[in-house]
Formats: structure tokens, C-alpha cells, sequence
């Protein structure tokens, strides 16, 4: 198990437990913000084998404080594989039959460039030297990596949350190169409520004092307290106010009357101070303001002068739209409105509400009608490409 | 292929009217029966518009491109001309607006199949004539304040919808009771009494 180092630098930021495809001065990564990112690099998994054709493989969009650890044991936590109940020999998206690669988005901090990276030009993190990445950022950088694969298109390329955007964007920007697309849980674009919370997180961080104007590495500190407060309030946002009841109700931690005091006096606060204290062991709190802006920057429709269907103009992509009941963070009419879209553009698209109490992280967790879905999605896709059973 | 013939004869007579390879909406797909046949027997490239969310997992999980819609509503999201037939089957007669709707399919579709039952079927007609009550068969098993069915029509009543909204009627068919095909020289008071259910071929 390796930690995210308190002090200077980050191990896993620079040095990660991943294979990294590195990029020099001849190969930079152009932003949306106007600058070219060199060097930088590129952390990633890969499980199965890529057949002769090159036409097996899958790649797998992670969310907001999600990593390239998709289906192995997690390095910095321990824990199984972010979405090993749905990936792996076997399983849903068998990886004994496909080829699966994962890699952390560019802004992250496991192992792709980030804040914080060490910035060559200072041999200190980049902190908020690094420019704002946006999710189409994100995605040409994997191009690149699915390049170097030699990859000419992908089969399917599939993610939840931020996931699905980078989803979206894939198959708006290289139609060419995805066989079928599976966005779930997601938006065309981020709502004004979502950039609310996400402010609320980012405030939280900056008010911290140990964030020192996000050059905290170089006190030795982190600003460990506001990005628990940040991420507790995400969390909140990724459950439904059914599932807290039915969990935890108003029930006391570990004590038979309320205190009269400000501990934690119920279930629910204990279990979020929780969520908060194992986060900020794993994730960089610089890494959190850009992967919440990269978010609230996204916006399909307007990318096409404010016409969605424009977004997916003669796509031969195939689709599958995911949503929840109970998700308030990425409800059924944002799906809805991307699936209009996509009949507006004449595509093939798919397209199931899952009917469920356990929010927006249903998409994360063992949903047998989700599974059901994605099973029939790719089976179908599979017969359509040529691919074996 | 678990299509049950003696209930839905109707999909066989639709499937026979579309080449293979023909990029097709179902509109009311159910739990995706013609799509699977249009699949398996013609290659098509086929889509569905579903009203019921069960209906809807049902037909994605087993690898049919179908989406959660109604079609009261969400014709409108559709291109000109985008599929060359648009089927609804056995659905019409639940739609709030059957005018608006058939007026979608004859837009989207290059072509439009629409079957429904015949409310001027004598059985119907008997039941209402002797019984004086709202008839209630196998093929249309509901009781009149719990039918999802609120817009029957007869295939006259039908024929002269075509008409208003300047639709040419291609092809027609009406099944009898027992699924056979009625004789295409009869004329269309026979039909209108004998047909159980009809199936239209539409365009403009």
C-alpha cells in the first residue's frame, strides 16, 4: 500500500504503481485553455489482450475522484478496483474477451499530469500553474494513448458521471473512432446546481488555510480539513435523501441519548466524517479543484452553436444512455434530452432508466438491471462488430 | 423466437411487407417481439420507442436499440424522412392523439405500417347491438374504465383518417378471427365487418 506522501511531492503523482506512456517535447498536449501541456504524461491500466485486429477493445472513463485502478486492487487504498463488480474474467465486460484500458484523466493525481506533478520548469508540483483542464482535454490525451495502442477504434467506450461526459465527448469528437459509446449517470452539460455544489467543495478547500494558495507542498502541509468538508458535501449529492433514511434514519453513533453537544451524535454524521477523513488520504485537494471545474466547463451543445444534435451530426456510433430514479445530481431528463439529441442526429440509441433508491453511486454499485442492460448493449455491439463470443 | 402466432399474426403480415436490410422504427416495440423477428428474418437496422420502462429493459437487455418514450411526445425529436418504415402496432388506439401521431410516422418514415383492431368487427358490434355493453373479448380483454385502449376506430373510420391527413394507402390487409387474411377483392364494408384486426401500408 502506497500513501499519498504529506510532504514535497506526491509518489504516485510522479512515480506511479501504473505503466505511464510519457510524451516529450515533440508530442504536447494541446488545451483548451490555449496552451500546449509538455512534457506530461499518461498513467494507465489494461486488462486482457488486444486481438489481431485490434477491435476487443473497451476503454473505461473514470469519474471525478475516480483512477486508472478499475479492476485491480487499488494501490493507494487497498481496496478492490473502483468497478471490479462489473469488469474482470467472467464478469459483465469480460476481460478474458475484451481488451480494457483505463487511465487517469490528465489533472488527476495518480500518475497522469496533474497539480500535482512536479512542473519541470520549477521542480516543484505544478499546483495551479497547471492550466484548467476541460473534460475535451481529458479526452484528447487518451486518444493519444489509444493511438499509441495502435487502436484505429475503439469497440465501446464506456464511464459514469464525469465518466460519461468524457463519453459524450468521445463520441463527438471522434465518431470515427468509437464503435458504440455507453454514457451513464451523465449531462451534455453540467447543471447550474452542479456547478453550485462543486463551488461549495472548491470555497471548502481554499478556505482551508493549510491550502496555502494551493502551494501547499511547499509548507509540507495539505489542506486536509476542507477537502473532507468538500467531499462530504459531494457525497451527500451522490446518494438520494431514501436511501440516508432507509441506512442510517436518525439513528445515534454508538451512544443511547443525543449529547447536547456538537459530536457526532448520529449515524449520518459519522458516517460522512468518515467519507471525508479516508478521501483526503487518496486525493489531492488541487487535483479536486480541476476535476470539478473540468466539469462545470462542460457544455456539448454549446460547443455546437447551443444545438445538441449537432454535437452527433451523422454519427455511426451505437448508444446506450443509463440513468436512475433517484439521481439529483444527474437526472433522467439529462439523459433524456442527449437521447433526443441523438434521434435528432438519426442514431442508434439505447436507452434504460433504472429504477432505484441509491442515487447517482447506483452506477457504482451492484445494480442487476444496470448489469442486465450493458450485458445486452455489448453482447449486441459485439455481434455487430464481428467480435467472438 | 418466441413470437406467439395466433396472438400477434399481425407482426408476420408487417414483416412481410419490409425488405431486408430496411432501417426501421417500432413505435409501441412492447417487449420487442417484431424487432427481434425483423431482426432475425431481415437484417434490419431497427429501432424502438417504448412507453413502459419494464418494456424497455426488457428489450436493451436483450440487445434490441430501444429507448423509454412516448409516442404522444417524442415523435417530434425525429429527422425528416430518418427510417424507411414506421411501425405501430397495435398501439394507435392508445395514443391521446392518433391524428398527430399517424401525421409523425407519414413524416419520419418513408413509409408507414399501422395495425390495429377493428372496433367495427361483428363480434363488437354484437355485443354492443344485444348486449348493450362495451365489449370485452380475448384480443381486447380490458373493461371499458381500465383500458389503456382509448381511441379505438373501425377500418372505415380509418381509411377516412388516411384521407384527411393525404396519406396513400399502398397495401391494406384484415385478418378474421382466426388470423387468416381476408380476400383482397372484398369490398371494404366485408372488411369493415369481418376484419378483427387490419394492417396498413401508408405513405405520402
Amino acid at each position: 500500500m502506497v500513501a499519498l506522501r504529506a510532504g514535497k511531492t506526491n509518489n504516485e503523482a510522479d512515480e506511479p504503481s501504473s505503466p505511464v506512456l510519457r510524451f516529450g517535447a515533440d508530442k504536447p498536449l494541446k488545451l483548451d485553455a490555449g496552451t500546449l501541456l509538455s512534457p506530461f504524461q499518461i498513467a494507465y491500466q489494461t486488462y486482457g489482450t488486444l486481438n489481431d485486429a485490434r477491435s476487443n477493445a473497451i476503454l473505461v472513463c473514470h469519474a471525478l475522484t475516480g483512477d486508472q485502478h478499475v479492476a485491480n486492487t487499488n494501490p493507494v487504498t487497498g481496496k478492490p478496483g473502483w468497478w471490479e463488480v462489473l469488469i474482470g474474467p467472467g464478469k459483465i465486460i469480460d476481460t478474458s474477451r475484451f481488451f480494457v484500458i483505463c487511465s487517469n484523466v490528465i489533472g488527476g493525481c495518480l500518475g497522469s499530469t496533474g497539480p500535482a506533478s512536479t512542473n519541470p520548469a520549477t521542480g516543484k508540483p505544478y499546483g495551479l500553474d497547471l492550466p484548467v483542464i476541460t473534460i475535451r482535454d481529458m479526452v484528447r490525451a487518451q486518444l493519444m494513448l489509444i493511438d499509441h495502442f495502435g487502436i484505429e477504434k475503439l469497440f465501446c467506450v464506456l464511464g459514469g458521471s464525469m465518466g460519461g461526459m468524457q463519453v459524450l465527448q468521445w463520441a463527438s469528437s471522434y465518431p470515427e473512432r468509437v464503435f458504440s459509446a455507453l454514457p451513464i449517470a451523465t449531462g451534455a452539460r453540467h447543471s447550474s446546481q452542479n456547478i453550485a455544489f462543486h463551488e461549495v467543495g472548491r470555497q471548502a478547500v481554499m478556505a482551508d488555510p493549510e491550502w496555502h494558495g494551493g502551494k501547499y507542498f511547499d509548507y509540507g502541509r495539505r489542506p486536509e480539513k476542507g477537502l473532507a468538508v468538500a467531499r462530504m458535501a459531494a457525497h451527500i449529492t451522490y446518494l438520494s435523501e431514501a436511501a440516508l433514511h432507509r441506512k442510517f434514519g436518525r439513528n445515534l453513533q454508538d451512544r443511547e441519548a443525543l449529547t447536547f453537544g456538537f459530536d457526532a451524535d448520529f449515524q449520518i454524521e459519522s458516517y460522512l466524517r468518515h467519507q471525508g477523513m479516508t478521501f483526503v488520504d487518496r486525493f489531492d485537494a488541487n487535483s479536486y479543484l480541476y476535476m470539478t471545474r473540468s466539469m462545470d466547463y462542460f457544455d456539448l451543445a454549446a460547443d455546437h452553436g447551443g444545438r445538441l444534435a449537432d454535437a452527433f451530426a451523422g454519427t455511426r456510433t451505437r448508444f446506450c444512455l443509463v440513468s436512475f430514479t433517484s439521481d439529483w445530481l444527474f437526472p433522467t431528463e439529462e439523459s433524456r434530452t442527449i437521447v433526443h439529441a441523438l434521434n435528432a442526429a438519426g442514431a442508434s440509441v439505447s436507452f434504460v432508466e433504472i429504477d432505484t433508491d441509491r442515487g447517482h453511486d447506483a452506477f457504482l454499485l451492484d445494480e442487476p438491471e444496470l448489469f442486465a442492460a450493458i450485458n445486452g448493449f455489448i453482447g449486441s455491439a459485439a455481434r455487430a462488430r464481428g467480435l467472438s463470443t | 423466437m418466441s413470437v406467439n402466432h395466433a396472438q400477434r399474426v399481425d407482426l408476420e403480415v408487417i414483416a412481410g411487407l419490409i425488405p431486408p436490410q430496411s432501417r426501421v422504427l417500432d413505435v409501441g416495440s412492447g417487449d420487442g417481439l417484431l424487432l427481434e423477428l425483423l431482426q432475425e428474418t431481415k437484417q434490419v437496422d431497427g429501432r424502438g420507442l417504448e412507453l413502459s420502462q419494464r418494456g424497455v429493459n426488457e428489450c436493451v437487455s436483450r440487445g434490441l436499440s430501444v429507448i423509454q418514450g412516448d409516442a404522444d411526445k417524442d415523435l417530434e425529436f425525429y429527422p425528416d424522412k430518418g427510417f424507411d418504415f414506421v411501425v405501430l402496432s397495435q398501439t394507435m388506439q392508445a395514443t391521446r392523439n392518433p391524428k398527430l401521431v399517424l401525421d409523425e410516422l407519414l413524416r419520419i418514415g418513408k413509409r408507414a405500417i399501422v395495425s390495429f383492431p377493428n372496433f367495427g368487427h361483428w363480434r363488437v358490434r354484437l355485443s354492443l347491438f344485444v348486449k348493450g355493453r362495451m365489449p370485452v373479448t380475448k384480443d381486447l380483454p380490458y373493461s371499458w374504465y381500465d383500458t389503456p385502449n382509448i381511441h379505438f376506430c373501425t377500418i372505415r373510420d380509418f381509411v377516412n383518417l388516411c384521407d384527411e391527413l393525404g396519406a396513400t394507402v399502398e397495401k391494406a390487409t384484415a385478418l378474421d378471427a382466426n388470423g387468416q387474411k381476408i380476400g383482397l377483392s372484398m369490398p371494404w364494408w366485408f372488411w369493415n365487418f369481418f376484419g378483427q384486426q387490419a394492417v396498413f401500408l401508408l405513405r405520402r
